[in-house]
């Protein structure tokens, strides 16, 4: 009874809990609704393609299209030993449907990548079976294998039937310098060609210093600019904002410029007496070129959140350590140091996950020894039109990144992005 | 940074070492900026100094590359700007009103699943560009929107609109909402609420986050590589072709524009974030 007279009513008689609970979602709805434009487009033209890269990468259904009947009769074969009449049987009727979709050169093709030698075999039993001289009456394996003696080998059977699931992991592997071999294990390639890992390695290092540089020449303006007056630190900060607001390319272009041989840079250390003016050494297209200019390109990025964090340091504090006996350099490290630590993690990590997908720059001075992950993916993307591989690699890539921004969430968090 | 007349030598030592270092690292900075200045006014073809520019003599500077980069046959630059300015226009309009509006929702305590979905909006500034623009190619690709204005303008707009929600809503956290409360009291409806109350205090930020977009359009290159056709060249995509095959002195005029457009930005983000501050201060 009591509880019912408490019960606090609305103008309208409904009960005021109720009656808040409605207003709430429909608040919940009309702000979900503001998002909804940006969200559905984002969803459509971007997120949904990401996802679409993964089918891509590990799509293999070609063969499995090409070759239906084939591997329906391969599925009762052991493998060990020539398959039976049926499966040849099946196979010459796929590949007969393939010869009228002049499709044969395809499967060949991709035959031939499984294993060597498909190729000319292929050829040989499309000639074949243009000049009609397969008799469907006779053993169709027997005719098979006299068409060349590769057809009687179990080998290139095994490798068709390998090509069968519809799905493989064979471009990840392959970004990995790594292959599934006959016996589906794990392989690496020959030492030679092993070019893949180099770059994954070379990436990450070069990410590594580039942060580690970034860094070093960081911190010390930052402070300088959080400890100025405000008059002098806001002439200062132009000059961390002017390279940061500057086209990427423009500033790729002036590393150019000082960094030839008969540039800047080395016209100052030929000055100096540094180095002979006959021996300038190369300091483009190489990594020297790569760390300098990343260098300077992604500063901003660490000197921006190191500056606002450095900002809300009060200076009482180091008087304190300092009264307290202190020396400047233990204040600094016990008092100071510690208090700019969110700073430091967003900044490196900002500026690790921009160097670890960094693209133009690299290209550009980089050379053959600077070129990186990424540079690769644009190849395979424009060149090869490898877009299977490329969109492998760019996983493998984004999966990282991922990890490192889990990691910066944890850290700082997301909400703590701070722009200019 | 004058130091105190009792301190130590070797912290002298280490004051002017430390003024030392910021000086090397602000020349790092600033410097490569300035190299090309002189350079794009060059009389010869050389992209080196001089004897006579070492010397200051006018007869080594001229406007050559300049009179080059507008009037130059088959000078790709101007269709570049052109093209550069449209998209960039366009991007940063579609950036701004999507950022904007997503911006207003996600500031509201009633929405759901806050966490993730702002990950979800922020995510192409992330993801590192070579794989954004592979998936906006794929798209691109599958939509028949691939070397046309409309699809390079919409791969701008999703790279460009994580700036917009970031500012926004930074803008939004100091933003007293009992205003548009009042505003609602008296009689007004959500849209001119929008309108005449909070869009004008919330401007600033709403304007920095789309000179972020424009610059991020202008300035893109990855994406546009993939998507680009003949007709659709940038600025960017010419100065990247010209970088790869041989480095031309119009180049760095070209480049000298468009420090001078930056510096430009700069002095008018810079105003509008004291702005925004101001205005900020007053809410509080």
């Amino acid at each position: 009874m009591s509880s019912e007279t408490k019960q606090i009513l609305t103008t309208d008689g409904i009960p005021l809990e109720i009656s808040l609970k409605k207003a709430e979602r429909k608040n919940k709805i009309k702000a979900f609704l503001l998002v909804a434009p940006l969200l559905l487009f984002l969803i459509i033209t971007y997120i949904f393609p990401i996802g679409e890269m993964f089918t891509r990468s590990i799509d293999d259904k070609m063969i499995t299209n090409m070759l239906p009947k084939t591997f329906k009769s391969m599925e009762t074969w052991d493998g060990k030993e020539l398959p039976s009449e049926e499966v040849f049987v099946s196979f010459l009727s796929d590949f007969k449907i393939l010869v009228e979709k002049k499709e044969h050169g395809k499967l060949a093709q991709r035959l031939n990548k499984e294993k060597n030698g498909f190729n000319t075999i292929t050829k040989k039993l499309f000639r074949q079976v243009k000049r009609n001289k397969i008799d469907e009456t006779q053993s169709i394996k027997e005719q098979i294998m006299k068409v060349h003696k590769r057809w009687r080998n179990v080998e290139y059977w095994q490798a068709i039937k390998r090509t069968a699931p519809p799905y493989t992991s064979a471009k990840y592997l392959k970004a990995m310098d790594m292959y599934l071999n006959e016996d589906n294990k794990i392989t690496q390639v020959s030492e030679d060609r092993r070019i893949h890992r180099i770059l994954w390695l070379r990436t990450v290092e070069v990410a590594f210093f580039v942060t580690v540089f970034c860094f070093l020449m960081g911190y010390p303006i930052a402070h300088l600019l959080a400890t100025l007056p405000m008059k002098y630190s806001n002439l200062l900060m132009i000059c961390v904002l002017l390279p940061f607001w500057t086209s990427l390319l423009v500033r790729t272009a002036s590393w150019m410029i000082l960094l030839q041989q008969q540039g800047v840079v080395n016209d100052f250390f030929v000055m100096i007496g540094l180095v002979a003016d006959d021996n300038r050494p190369e300091m483009m297209y190489n990594k020297v070129g790569t760390y300098v200019a990343m260098t300077q390109i992604l500063l901003p990025f660490m000197v921006l959140p190191l500056y606002s964090v450095m900002k809300t340091i009060s200076p009482s504090l180091m008087r304190a350590g300092k009264s307290l006996g202190g020396t400047p350099f233990v204040a600094f490290w016990k008092v100071y140091f510690p208090l700019t630590i969110p700073g430091i993690g967003a900044g490196c990590l900002l500026v690790f996950i921009l160097a670890i997908g960094y693209y133009i720059t690299p290209a550009l001075v980089g050379g053959a020894s600077g070129t990186l992950i990424s540079n690769q993916i644009a190849y395979h993307m424009k060149t090869t039109l490898d877009w299977s591989f490329a969109s492998a690699m760019g996983l493998m890539l984004l999966g990282g990144v991922l990890v490192i921004y889990w990691l910066y969430n944890k850290l700082v968090g997301v909400d703590n992005i701070k722009l200019g | 940074m004058a130091l105190p007349k009792y301190t130590e030598t070797r912290y002298r030592i280490w004051h002017y070492f430390y003024i030392a270092i910021c000086t090397f690292v602000f020349i790092f900075l600033i410097a490569p900026l300035f190299v090309i200045f002189p350079l794009s006014f060059n009389a010869e073809e050389f992209l080196v100094f001089s004897e006579g520019m070492k010397n200051l003599d006018p007869d080594a500077f001229s406007l050559r590359w300049y009179k080059d980069m507008v009037y130059g046959t088959k000078n790709p630059w101007g269709l570049a700007a052109k093209n550069s300015f449209i998209i960039a226009i366009f991007a940063t309009l579609g950036s701004v009103i999507l950022g904007t509006v997503a911006a207003l929702g996600l500031s509201s305590r009633h929405m759901p699943f806050k966490g993730i979905i702002m990950a979800t909006l922020i995510s192409p500034m992330i993801v590192p560009l070579i794989i954004s623009g592979v998936a906006i190619f794929f798209f691109m690709a599958k939509a028949g929107l691939a070397a046309t204005h409309t699809g390079i303008v919409l791969a701008h707009i999703i790279l460009g609109t994580p700036f917009v929600v970031i500012t926004v809503t930074a803008t939004l956290s100091g933003f007293d909402h009992s205003v548009t409360r009042a505003a609602a009291s008296l009689g007004s409806n959500p849209v001119n609420t929008f309108m005449k109350v909070t869009l004008p205090l919330i401007l600033p930020g709403v304007i920095s986050g789309g000179l972020f977009a424009f610059v991020t359009s202008f300035d893109e290159v990855v994406v546009v590589l993939f998507l680009a056709g003949l007709e659709n060249t940038t600025i960017p995509i010419q100065m990247w072709t010209g970088l790869r095959e041989q480095l031309s002195p119009t180049i760095l005029a070209v480049a000298t524009c468009l420090i001078v457009l930056s510096t430009l930005i700069l002095i008018s983000a810079e105003l509008l974030r004291r702005r925004s501050e101001r205005l900020r201060g007053i809410n509080r």
